[in-house]
């Protein structure tokens, strides 16, 4: 039985690192997906619409360790083995981007109708009107919610533990099973994922002060 | 060599996928009502009790928001037992279920507390209501309605997250599917099937919810208008 | 206070029973920051009198009925509300005084998640403890009274402006006060839904209500209250039997208000 020393904590802060890069790859993977459904969800082709939507459904219905359990065990049956991070990357991106999406959708609903009318009747067709005046406001309306389901996606990436990449959580277990101090290696791991955390939830409130006070 | 699909194991293990249906049913039951319960009282001590005390909910909060909850779990279980608390698999899953559907019924709930206007309050001082019944009486039930889609919505998302207490051996779902799965070697078809029975349990819940919703609201049930 | 059973007919005074103070105000004093809202203010009210407070906005006139049932505090001065010392907050014993001060607001308030009978039974049974079968029976007599009994099962939303203020009149006076302040009842109503308020209000006058009324309603304060307080910034210009204050006014400042909404 080891000491829990600083060397641990040493090991759990690069662990994190992983953790960091994880969730900037979720979130790009996952934006893309995202915009792209919530244009789907608001594209006048039914078609689209009912496909981006049901995929909204189906991943919102489903645990994110089911769908890790998928694309890692899943897919390696069927002959296709990937390496934790790919496969916990993939789960992620289809997670992120269902969530992404409708939150997104909702910003772009959200901009009011006049904008559409107006600029309409200025005589822009619709690529132009969404490129030029609806997704700029959309945006700016996006960003307290996006920045503050950058949290959820940060703390999702411990679930990449329990397929064997190596994150916070997973380097927090090891140094447990070495050091036998649960309580007190658990509760770092804690404090790092909020140091990690806690500023984004600020900037989120923060701007959508921000936001509301300009408006 | 190309895959064969095979949900053969069907046959034989579907009342092991209903039986472990109906442990995470039971798990998060349980959970739902009494993070419910924790959810709101922590809402009314944190907008109507002293500064201080809001203070400490808020960091309850906040420290359960910004950390996942597979690490709570970890605490709850292994870190309690470290310390001379054990706790079964089942008990520490409850536990921090509760801790943490409780912070964020906590926001909710308080959001719902603070869209009442003042003027319902005053109102409610007025005909000589103590600060106890006006809270009761006039301000939760309708906090409580207004934000009950919220409500709903984070309920069904802790029924897919009590998943990951699977980690702690806890008797559910995911457990259940985790065995058929070694045991039939059918990784994909098992994981598929449980993602199904997870979707029905979500439907399940949402429509509970609703008519716990319809039986709760007797002033919407009968008009059929928000509040 | 006595927790007398609601008769049919609402406190009357007995012809020879001695005139009764029922509110007093002494040189009140309340500052808003660097403003100040009500200067030296002062007068009284008997017992079965309709008291009017009339005057322009910002006068101080909602200001002075919100601190007479203590929802503000004063500055310097002194409010004595059948018997109880409004002015000291500490000392102020809220529950005794709010079953003696019944007051209705400009926006109604009433309970959007009640019905209306609940509305009218939550204070009767919660505070005065009354049982539930009695508290029912006051609710259906108070609406009775403003003349909407067949609503005892609406909810307000279902109710018109008009109606949901005469229930808030009704969930008032049942808890049987014995003043009732009126914080311009009828400023957010359409002018036709005004009729019926009013009537309601004279109504309880007749039944010998001791009321105390801010109001924009000039003919209505000046052909049914006893007494007209005009105020102007803060001070009372004008006080006096409406009649008489009406015919002559003291003050240029009354002059001009009355020619300017009369």
């Amino acid at each position: 039985m080891v000491q829990f020393t600083s060397v641990h904590v040493f090991y759990l802060l690069d662990a994190a690192t992983w953790t960091i890069l994880l969730s900037l790859l979720a979130f790009a993977g996952g934006a893309v997906l995202g915009i792209t459904l919530a244009l789907a969800r608001v594209s006048r082709l039914r078609v689209l619409q009912l496909l981006a939507a049901a995929y909204i459904q189906l991943v919102q219905g489903t645990p994110l360790l089911i769908l890790l359990f998928l694309s890692y065990f899943g897919l390696s049956i069927l002959g296709y083995r990937l390496h934790p991070v790919v496969a916990a990357g993939m789960s992620l991106t289809l997670y992120a981007g269902a969530f992404l999406g409708e939150i997104w959708r909702g910003c772009i609903q959200a901009v009011p109708r006049t904008q559409w009318e107006t600029s309409d009747c200025l005589g822009l067709n619709r690529f132009q009107q969404y490129v030029y005046v609806i997704l700029p406001q959309a945006t700016r309306i996006a960003i307290p919610p996006t920045v503050g389901f950058m949290v959820q996606i940060v703390k999702s990436t411990s679930l990449a533990s329990i397929i064997g990449f190596v994150e916070l959580s997973r380097a927090g277990q090891i140094v447990n099973n070495s050091t036998f101090e649960p309580f007190f290696v658990f509760t770092c791991v804690a404090a790092i994922y909020f140091a990690m955390c806690y500023p984004l939830s600020l900037s989120s409130r923060y701007l959508e002060r921000r936001l509301n006070v300009a408006r | 060599m190309v895959y064969q699909f095979d949900f053969s194991f069907l046959a034989q293990t579907w009342p092991a996928f209903l039986g472990g249906a109906w442990l995470t049913m039971k798990l998060t039951v349980v959970s739902i009502a009494l993070g419910f319960m924790v959810g709101t009282l922590c809402a009314v001590l944190r907008v109507y009790a002293h500064p201080f005390v809001g203070w400490l909910v808020g960091a309850y909060v906040e420290i359960i928001r910004n950390t996942p909850l597979l690490v709570q779990i970890f605490i709850v279980y292994f870190g309690m037992a470290s310390l001379g608390l054990k706790l079964g698999a089942e008990t520490s899953a409850v536990m921090a279920l509760v801790i943490n559907v409780g912070a964020y019924t906590t926001e909710i709930v308080r959001a719902g507390i603070e869209s009442i206007p003042r003027t319902q309050v005053e109102a409610g001082d007025c005909l000589g209501l103590s600060r106890l019944q006006v809270v009761g009486h006039v301000v939760l039930l309708p906090a409580v309605e207004r934000v009950y889609p919220a409500l709903t919505s984070q309920f069904v998302l802790l029924m897919l997250a009590s998943s990951i207490t699977s980690q702690i051996s806890a008797e559910e779902l995911t457990a259940v599917a985790n065995v058929i799965q070694s045991d039939t070697y059918r990784s994909f078809e098992v994981y598929v099937v449980v993602a199904v029975v997870y979707l029905f349990l979500s439907f399940l819940y949402r429509l509970g919810f609703w008519g716990l919703g319809l039986a709760l609201f007797a002033r919407r049930r009968r008009l059929g208008t928000a509040l | 206070m006595s927790r007398a059973k609601l008769r049919k007919d609402i406190v009357p005074v007995a012809p020879d029973a001695a005139a009764e103070t029922v509110v007093r105000v002494s040189n009140v004093i309340k500052d808003f920051g660097t403003v100040r809202v009500l200067d030296s203010v002062s007068f009284d009210v008997m017992r079965g009198q309709m008291v009017a407070i009339i005057g322009r906005s910002g006068s101080g006139k909602s200001t002075l009925l919100r601190c007479m049932n203590g929802l503000e505090t004063i500055q310097s001065g002194e409010i004595d509300v059948c018997g109880h010392r409004v002015s000291l907050p500490g000392k102020l014993d809220k529950g005794q005084l709010r079953q003696a001060v019944g007051i209705v607001f400009q926006s109604y308030n009433l309970f959007p998640h009640l019905t209306v009978e609940r509305n009218i039974t939550l204070a009767l049974t919660l505070v005065q403890k009354r049982p539930k079968a009695e508290a029912r029976r006051i609710a259906a007599d108070v609406l009775n009274l403003v003349g909407l009994s067949e609503k005892i099962d609406a909810y307000p939303e279902q109710l018109s402006g008009g109606q949901q203020q005469r229930v808030a009149i009704a969930r008032s006076l049942a808890l049987s006060p014995q003043v009732m302040l009126f914080d311009e009842v009828t400023s957010a109503l359409d002018p036709e839904l005004t009729a019926e308020v009013l009537k309601v209000m004279e109504d309880l006058q007749q039944r010998g209500m001791t009321m105390v009324l801010v109001t924009h309603e000039m003919g209505f304060a000046r052909r049914v209250a006893d007494i007209t307080i005009f105020m102007h910034k803060g001070k009372v210009w004008e006080i006096g039997p409406t009649a008489a204050v009406f015919a002559n006014p003291a003050t240029t400042e009354f002059a001009q208000f009355i020619a300017s909404v009369l």
